[in-house]
């Protein structure tokens, strides 16, 4: 052969396995209303940077007739290439090719990609739409999740990794993503569980569409698997592009910083806070009044909403926010909003991102379920991270910070470098009603007029205790700052802390309340 | 969450004080506790009724099978936890029940 037919060859050759499962299969996902694997990756990724791999892997396997089956790439795309120039490395589940089911090679091509991510220093991607297991092979598949199970959990906190769920992720599948940092879904498309709809309705009678058992919004509202929703595939890839602006490319960097800009925000943020203690605002008008540019990017919005957590940056460099909402359950502390919290603690913390703690928060939610689900296990979570971070860690405590919640957020006595306080913050051990009824009892029952009597020794405690000077007069709160002067005094709190080291006992790690 | 102006707040008390804030579908939606009855078995586990070998009316001795409860691949022996009598069955031989239903009612 002439090297120029060398050349058609492996042009015909390459056409051939590109193609997936071929021209039926993508009309199926079509019609579905997905992309195909490929015009994923090459969307997600910048004009012509997409380079591939182990294109003409074939799978392993020999029994059940498989061996005389064809599946071209086995079901997953791998390669590199970049987002906004910088490099990532990425793969992406075929659904067309033996519906995405994992097979030996085709978990060999992932754990590929995903020693090249960690070897580079680079995000890794994961693009799932799979079927699941490839059951004729057998134990090989289970060798293949538990290899990249391995190396999820080898490569957290060294270098990002984002899984996005464009399809079925079942069973065993679904630990991959549980293991990575941020999961991306959208509505009607993404499908996440361990046994579906079938099984459940087999085994167990119970019946349930899949959509209601583990569709996009059920991860994003209720069980909190995912932390970013979209409509739309292209809104997803969308979101992923922003997330990226946002964090370093691995633990030994920074994120990319940005030009610093003020903040947009229309609203005069004395404004922003009603001062009775008991009517809500929207925090985030809060966060957006200091933030660069007033942009943040929230993650989780629909989960444990009573908690907001998210990136922003100030003077270009990226910071995390954590604030209690008092808009939703008050702004409580509770099993769902402390996993939040604490999760995204030590993802600031792992990749040297400094933390910003809004506070403005009543205490814990009471109640049975809340007792019997564990608050106590995982309200230590936040405790834990908090103290556990040596990244910068700032307060600012806007109103409310009662008992356990105030030690919670970041206190000074968790380690916070900087605490701040508005005049309007109370920072008390409950609230002042609680208190006067519980410190004065006898002298309210005791009075002619008890409901008088309470409302005095109220409004005693209030004038005593609920506000910010009694917690500044031991050196708790740092000091007490107009709320106009908040940005500022952040960004110079930033900066001073910018060469922040704090060292630990050495040890192989701690034992969070997981 | 978009649209903060048009929100319907309602009072949501911790301790003795009262809040004005929404709520999630989560919260509203979260289970009861209800004080547990010594005299109801319930379902422990969903799972299919195979087996139930007393009847209504009859007294039966601590510790006696009372019914077999199969679920998730395993065999569950349900046994009287006091000396007393059937007094309702509400389950069938054959019949596949979720968690928490009540299967037998009994009384000392």
């Amino acid at each position: 052969m002439s090297l120029k037919r060398h050349i058609l060859d492996l042009r015909r050759r390459k056409q051939k396995v590109e193609k997936g499962g071929g021209e039926t299969a993508i009309e199926k996902q079509a019609a579905m209303g997905k992309m195909t694997a490929r015009e994923r990756i090459l969307y997600l990724l910048d004009d012509k940077s997409f380079s591939e791999y182990d294109l003409f892997v074939e799978h392993e396997g020999r029994d059940f007739g498989m061996d005389k089956k064809e599946l071209h790439g086995d079901g997953v795309i791998i390669g590199t290439g970049t987002i906004y120039g910088s490099s990532v490395c990425i793969f992406a589940q075929d659904f067309t090719v033996a519906g995405g089911s994992l097979g030996l090679m085709h978990a060999r091509k992932i754990t590929k990609i995903m020693d090249h991510a960690l070897k580079m220093r680079v995000p890794l991607i994961g693009i799932n739409d799979s079927g699941g297991a490839r059951i004729q092979e057998g134990v090989n598949s289970l060798a293949g999740y538990g290899e990249i199970f391995y190396r999820n959990t080898i490569a957290s906190g060294v270098i990002p990794q984002i899984s996005v769920i464009l399809g079925p992720c079942a069973g065993g599948a679904v630990y991959s993503p549980a293991l990575t940092d941020f999961v991306f879904v959208v509505d009607q498309i993404s499908k996440m569980f361990i046994t579906g709809p079938n099984v459940i309705k087999t085994v167990l009678g119970e019946e349930i569409s899949m959509e209601d058992l583990g569709g996009a919004r059920i991860h994003a509202e209720i069980t909190g698997n995912a932390h970013f929703f979209a409509h739309s595939e292209q809104e997803c890839f969308e979101q992923i592009k922003k997330l990226i602006t946002f964090i370093p490319w691995h633990n030994d960097q920074k994120a990319k910083p940005f030009p610093p800009r003020d903040p947009k925000f229309e609203k005069n943020i004395e404004d922003i806070i009603p001062s009775d203690p008991r009517q809500p605002y929207d925090v985030r008008d809060v966060i957006k009044a200091i933030a660069d540019d007033s942009d943040f990017f929230e993650i989780q919005e629909l989960f444990a909403p009573n908690i907001v957590i998210g990136f922003g940056r100030m003077s270009g460099k990226t910071v995390g926010f954590v604030a209690n909402q008092p808009l939703v359950l008050a702004g409580v502390l509770d099993c769902d909003s402390s996993d939040k919290a604490a999760r995204f603690i030590r993802y600031c913390n792992a990749f040297d991102i400094p933390i910003i703690t809004l506070e403005d928060m009543p205490g814990y939610l009471p109640g049975v379920d809340q007792e019997h689900a564990g608050v106590i296990r995982h309200g230590a979570k936040v405790l834990y991270a908090y103290s556990e971070a040596t990244v910068p860690k700032i307060t600012v405590i806007l109103r409310k910070a009662y008992g356990g919640g105030y030690i919670a957020m970041n206190s000074r006595h968790l380690g916070a470098d900087f605490m701040f306080a508005w005049p309007t913050a109370e920072i008390a051990v409950m609230g002042p009603e609680g208190a006067a009824s519980i410190i004065f009892k006898k002298e309210i029952e005791e009075a002619i007029d008890p409901v008088k009597m309470k409302a005095i020794k109220v409004q005693e405690y209030i004038d005593r205790f609920a506000n910010p000077y009694v917690a500044a007069s031991k050196g708790y709160i740092d000091s007490v700052i107009e709320p106009k002067d908040t940005r500022a005094i952040l960004l110079h709190a930033l900066e001073v802390s910018s060469t922040k080291t704090e060292l630990r006992p050495e040890k192989k790690h701690g034992i969070p309340p997981f | 969450m978009e649209n903060t102006h048009n929100i319907e707040l309602v009072d949501f008390p911790i301790l003795v004080r009262k809040y004005k804030t929404t709520l999630t579908k989560k919260y509203m939606n979260r289970k009861f506790y209800t004080a547990p009855n010594p005299n109801e078995i319930k379902s422990h586990i969903p799972g299919t009724v195979v087996k139930i070998y007393v009847k209504e009316g009859q007294k039966v001795k601590l510790g006696k099978k009372i019914m077999t409860l199969e679920a998730m691949k395993m065999v569950n022996e349900i046994v009287m936890p006091f000396d007393g009598t059937i007094e309702k069955i509400f389950v069938k031989e054959g019949e596949k029940i979720p968690k928490g239903v009540v299967m037998i009612e009994i009384s000392e």
